[in-house]
């Protein structure tokens, strides 16, 4: 194998919110050593989440950039794009790709992200029409794929976020979706049980079917492609299109043989440190500190994603920064219906205490979830507004035994805090309010 | 950069704020004109709490590390090069709310019609923010402050 390029002094694998997060990291520590960025897909940096709205036809193409046309350009990264890195070589310190070459490097970012799972008993997931939902190129093979069969009817594996959004914007489509998900609630990961039942009520308002404590067994062909599938109870449902939503694993092919640890993911320290020096890792392939309990668990999602980059990026340039911690959290509109949730939302065990009100009507829902008058998750559906000061008591692990009784009324603000920490968010300390 | 910086014990609880900066962001730039056919279309950027005797105004604190700007999945939410503040591109938003979910402040409302998030701007391209200079008791300050 030739090296084709001198060494690199940051590289970085990945062009997503982690990667854009370490370029934006090492430049507020660095402003002009290159950096080499290196990706499998072709396209200039663009927002993952975008794709269902893409699918949906609620942004168009020029819309999917995640940051200018010039970012590149004014960050000094040389992008690579459309090479694949096969092989992170600990010990030569080099980068095996693609394209036959080779770059060695000073310091390295690994952020290549997570893959979608196929689940491997389910019989014919390489029929025609079976499609998994986290790329750019998939939303444009399925839209392709619906407008070149006129797709009518589709079941979508998996009612999870990735699911729910991909099924979305098959709604916005006038396509007729299932969701057929294993566990006994749609966003069981992330919702509590009533969360759920309002969730479901808002897909089954946009006409979508949800089929809960069941799965896929088998795709049904025809000439190559999809025509229905046959689920675990035996029931059928006829189909053109399946959408495989079941999970994401971090993506750490890369890494196996390598001196890196992995374990679900690769592991990182505070400092987003693999267990190889200069090597370090972010976004959804790394598995960081829970920011609750303080234990290393993959947390896929977009703000973790990026603060990682960005913490990785400072440390990379030589300027220590510490990462706090992850803390699950989304944001995501149901088919209309505005939904937020943080930490822990399904506590199990008698030292956690839930405040919680609810109008099924309008829909409207908030719970608040306390361990030791410390507020360690939170649901919000309909009104969201203002959710995240309740984000911000959670990661300042604040004491709110002192106004724990207006958290959930309807004017609850700032004004609430107490004086202290009211100071400390809106204008750093010594600053009147 | 220049924040502005709100005096709690000077704060009448008055809204003239709100009302101000309704009527900057406004299309006709008068206050009854806003009154009359523009209520409703825009969400102040600005606003005020109050319980009992105390109030303050509050809006975007446009900070350092601004968890809205990490949070943004579409790259609509930024910081303007050269004044330093914190905008959303409306015309990127597409009103997914995690910008809503992680400021610590409330500072992000749902716009209008609640598609894409609505915010303080700083009144660029005026040298003092509509919301500062209106304010009868000085209880909203513009200046130079480091968060």
């Amino acid at each position: 194998m030739k090296s084709a390029t001198p060494k690199a002094p940051y590289a970085i694998i990945g062009n997503s919110v982690a990667a854009v997060g370490g370029v934006t990291g090492i430049r507020e520590v660095d402003s002009d050593t290159p950096i080499t960025l290196v990706a499998r897909e072709p396209h200039h940096t663009y927002s993952r989440p975008l794709i269902s709205y893409l699918l949906g036809g609620k942004v168009d193409e020029g819309r999917m950039p995640y940051r200018p046309s010039d970012f590149y350009d004014k960050n000094h990264v040389r992008p690579l794009l459309g090479v694949e890195v096969l092989r992170v070589d600990t010990d030569a310190r080099r980068l095996e790709m693609s394209n036959g070459t080779s770059l060695a490097f000073d310091k390295l970012l690994i952020a290549v992200g997570g893959r979608p799972i196929v689940p491997p008993d389910m019989t014919g997931t390489d029929a025609q029409g079976v499609f998994t939902f986290t790329t750019w190129d998939d939303a444009r093979n399925i839209k392709a794929y619906v407008e070149k069969n006129a797709v009518r009817e589709a079941v979508v594996v998996g009612g999870g976020l990735i699911g729910l959004k991909s099924v979305e914007a098959l709604v916005e489509l006038g396509i007729r979706a299932t969701v057929v998900e294993l566990a006994d609630r749609i966003l069981s990961i992330t919702f509590d049980r009533t969360a759920s039942d309002l969730a479901t009520k808002s897909l089954r308002k946009a006409g979508v079917e949800v089929r809960c404590n069941n799965t896929v067994s088998e795709i049904k062909r025809q000439d190559g492609r999809v025509t229905g599938v046959v689920l675990r109870d035996g029931t059928e449902v006829p189909c053109s299109l399946v959408i495989l939503a079941v999970g994401v694993v971090p993506d750490t092919r890369i890494v196996q043989g390598s001196a890196i640890q992995t374990d679900r993911g690769i592991l990182v320290d505070d400092h987003l440190r693999t267990s190889v020096a200069g090597i370090y890792a972010a976004g959804d392939v790394a598995q960081a500190a829970d920011l609750l309990d303080g234990s290393k668990c993959p947390i896929p999602i977009f703000p973790n994603a990026y603060r990682q980059g960005l913490v990785a990026g400072h440390n990379m340039a030589g300027e220590e920064k510490t990462y706090e911690g992850g803390l699950a959290m989304n944001a995501v509109d149901i088919c209309g219906l505005p939904t937020i949730s943080v930490g822990i939302t399904t506590p199990t065990g008698d030292e956690y205490e839930v405040l919680s009100l609810l109008d099924e009507k309008a829909p409207a829902y908030k719970k608040i979830v306390l361990k030791h008058d410390r507020i360690v998750g939170a649901i919000f559906i309909g009104p969201i507004d203002r959710a995240g000061i309740v984000t911000g008591l959670i990661k300042q692990r604040v004491n709110v035994s002192g106004f724990k009784d207006v958290l959930l009324t309807e004017d609850f603000g700032l004004i609430s805090l107490p004086t202290e920490y009211r100071k400390h968010v809106v204008s750093g300390t010594g600053i009147a309010i | 950069m220049k924040r502005i910086v709100a005096k709690e014990e000077f704060c009448l609880g008055c809204r003239l704020c709100e009302i101000h900066c309704l009527v900057q962001h406004s299309q006709s730039k008068q206050i009854i004109k806003v009154f009359r056919s523009e209520r409703g279309t825009i969400v102040p950027g600005c606003h005020v709490e109050q319980s009992g005797l105390v109030s303050f105004a509050i809006q975007c604190r446009h900070c350092d590390e601004a968890p809205c700007i990490e949070a943004c999945m579409t790259g609509a939410m930024h910081r303007d090069p050269d004044t330093g503040a914190v905008l959303c591109d409306q015309d990127k938003c597409v009103g997914c709310w995690m910008c809503i979910m992680v400021c610590p402040v409330g500072a992000i409302l749902r716009g209008s019609a609640k598609q894409v998030a609505s915010k303080c701007d700083l009144c660029l391209g005026r040298d003092t923010p509509a919301c500062v200079a209106n304010c009868p008791n000085e209880a909203l300050r513009y200046e130079e402050c480091d968060t």
